[in-house]
């Protein structure tokens, strides 16, 4: 006996295969609606509001929120003292960013050049492991390592290096008493507490780049030096952007850090809770929200401008 | 004539302890300035480590290698005047044609307006003129590999080193290529090193070639030499599809009791012969048949050409051939 042409059906999951085979529209569809409706009612439709919230303003005699469009609550952002936060959060953000570039470059070079096997399982262990556990524990540990009685002013008292913690805590703007309150202990725990986020992107770009290129690049005559401004930082240039979107973002919203450690100093993330929280100024909080946004699309159309994406 | 390259005693090890690898098993080899030489074996032979060596990206465990008679040990690749052809070809994604070729160019300081001039001229020669706008992504396999031809041979090297250049090209380009690649090497006089899997494309483009097995060289000579006297059962079973007798068929069919090679377009049917066996298997080649017949173990293909009569599977045959055509060998 022969076998037939067509196997005998089996009952539903045949059935259902067999429909999503004729209609293969119709799976996609079903696949997608709740991602989609998920993203765009919760995600898109919360940010859509937020962006409508900026543009009433709040009545100064009721503080109610008066429902019609204005750009007062956005000049209100120019105020110097508002401006102040905005430029701070900023330069903060930019230099978290650039230090946790410059540290996490040759971590993810290692890890995408070099580690096979057992090493590779280390190096993300040992970039994960930090997110693993609670980020108030990790910024209140920093705060006790950095404080004036802390680990570092005992390390540098037993090494007799305390003349060099005081010339760096005697620098304007960015010292002060101790490293817990300067900005110089807030970029510390900034940067700590984000490299990952940096490192993994960066690995990810560095990982597609193919042995094969570098090679081609030194058979050529070009130094370590030409090969890495030449081939190595833009082909991995993507995974940097990518890298320090999230490090910029992360920074420029959070609002725990400048409240622990540092110099009290207002940041976009407080001025967005306290405005929504006790003082109810829901627009100013709308509209410093979208400070970084803004700030975000802006970087992103420089960085297309400059060929960033060209390697993808 | 001084020589281009020359491996003195040349080792390389990977790994230590009794897990080690030896690539490279104590080479000597000498290529001569302006040959086109193939490195040819399979895959695993150590060919493309002895490429790496010359170009630098291996360093040699044990053994010297010079080039136009200077030591390189301590040469990294940036400082040898050699230039590679990769076999992915390695083009920089993020720049266009134009900056790929001129990439030498521009790592030794040249200015924008001479090295694109220069890199113009070197896309013209490789058939490729008004290409150096696109990008790398935009070009079919055989562009790029004339892309990465350009740019290597721009910077006139003294050495080209090619790495298994046409195995990405399918057949009709290859074949198209391999007339290309002969006659730039000639036109240009520089020395070709390149490495293959593939007999054919060595034997028909090289001056001279080694045949490498298990990190040693089996055989070096020209493609003559090597179709017609293979040293080693190896080499006459690698190099093209010859027959490899062993020492009682040798003797059977009146050599000594050696093993030996016959090329199967050496041997005729016959309805008697030295040789006799049974047909097993019939391979249409369009020019001519492939049979072949079994007597005892041993495989035996003769190649029919066609218009003559071909014997059924099954059937007895014997092989005739003229005594002369049996080689044999120096070595097993």
């Amino acid at each position: 006996m022969t076998a037939p042409a067509i196997l005998p059906e089996r009952g539903l999951a045949d059935r259902l295969t067999a429909f999503f085979w004729r209609h293969p529209k119709t799976f996609l569809a079903l696949l997608l609606t709740p991602p989609l409706l998920w993203l765009g009612v919760v995600y898109l439709g919360s940010l859509f509001t937020l962006l409508l919230q900026s543009f009433y303003s709040i009545d100064e005699f009721s503080g109610m929120v008066k429902p019609e469009f204005t750009l007062k609550t956005y000049a209100e952002l120019l105020r110097p003292s508002n401006f102040d936060v905005i430029l701070r959060t900023l330069l903060m953000s930019a230099a978290v960013t650039l230090g946790c570039a410059v540290l996490a470059f040759p971590i993810a070079y290692y890890a995408a050049r070099f580690a096979r096997g057992r090493w590779k399982a280390v190096f993300y262990l040992g970039i994960m492991l930090p997110l693993w556990s609670s980020y108030l524990v990790k910024v209140y540990a920093w705060k006790l390592i950095l404080a004036k009685e802390g680990i570092i002013t005992w390390a540098s008292e037993a090494t007799h290096t305390t003349a060099i913690l005081n010339a760096v805590l005697a620098l304007p703007v960015i010292g002060g008493n101790s490293l817990s309150t300067s900005y110089i202990g807030m970029f510390l725990v900034f940067v700590y507490v984000w490299i990952p986020y940096m490192i993994l992107p960066m690995q990810a770009a560095l990982e597609r780049v193919p042995t094969s290129m570098l090679e081609a690049s030194q058979d050529l005559g070009a130094s370590r030096s030409q090969t890495f401004r030449t081939v190595i930082l833009p082909l991995a240039l993507p995974g940097v952007i990518a890298g320090s979107i999230f490090t910029f973002s992360l920074t420029m919203g959070d609002y725990i850090i400048p409240q622990i450690v540092g110099n009290s100093a207002n940041f976009i993330g407080m001025a967005v809770y306290q405005l929504q929280g006790t003082a109810g100024n829901i627009p100013l909080a709308a509209a410093f929200s979208m400070v970084p946004i803004v700030i975000m699309l802006i970087y992103l159309s420089l960085a297309k401008r400059a060929g960033a994406f060209d390697a993808l | 004539m001084t020589a281009a390259v020359e491996f003195q005693s040349v080792s390389r090890q990977f790994g230590t302890g009794p897990g080690a690898v030896r690539a490279v098993d104590a080479v000597d080899l000498t290529i001569a300035e302006g040959s086109f030489f193939a490195m040819l074996g399979p895959s695993g032979s150590g060919k493309t480590t002895c490429l790496r060596l010359i170009s630098g990206f291996e360093q040699p465990s044990s053994g010297t290698i010079r080039i136009f008679g200077q030591d390189v040990s301590t040469i990294p690749p940036n400082r040898r005047n050699v230039n590679t052809v990769f076999q992915d070809y390695a083009l920089f994604p993020h720049m266009n044609v134009r900056d790929n070729v001129a990439y030498g160019l521009r790592v030794k300081g040249m200015g924008r307006a001479q090295r694109h001039a220069k890199a113009e001229e070197m896309l013209a020669l490789v058939q490729l003129p008004d290409y150096g706008d696109r990008k790398p992504g935009q070009l079919s396999g055989g562009q790029r590999q004339r892309v990465a031809l350009a740019r290597a041979l721009v910077n006139e090297p003294r050495v080209l080193l090619l790495d298994e250049p046409l195995g990405a090209l399918d057949l009709k380009l290859r074949e198209a290529m391999q007339d290309e690649l002969k006659a730039l090497q000639q036109r240009l006089g520089i020395t070709f090193v390149f490495v293959t899997h593939d007999q054919h494309e060595a034997l028909s483009m090289a001056d001279s070639l080694a045949v490498f097995n298990q990190g040693r060289i089996a055989q070096i000579g020209t493609p003559a030499e090597i179709y017609d006297r293979p040293r080693t059962r190896f080499v006459a079973d690698f190099v093209g599809s010859s027959n490899v007798l062993p020492p009682a068929v040798t003797q059977a069919m009146g050599g000594p009791a050696r093993w030996a090679s016959l090329r199967p377009e050496h041997t005729r049917l016959a309805a008697t012969g030295p040789l006799s066996g049974t047909v097993t298997a019939l391979r249409y080649l369009g020019a001519a048949t492939r049979v072949v017949m079994k007597t005892g173990d041993t495989e035996i293909a003769a190649l029919v050409p066609a218009g003559h009569p071909l014997p059924e599977p099954g059937h007895s045959t014997a092989i005739a051939f003229d005594p002369k055509d049996l080689h044999v060998m120096e070595d097993e």
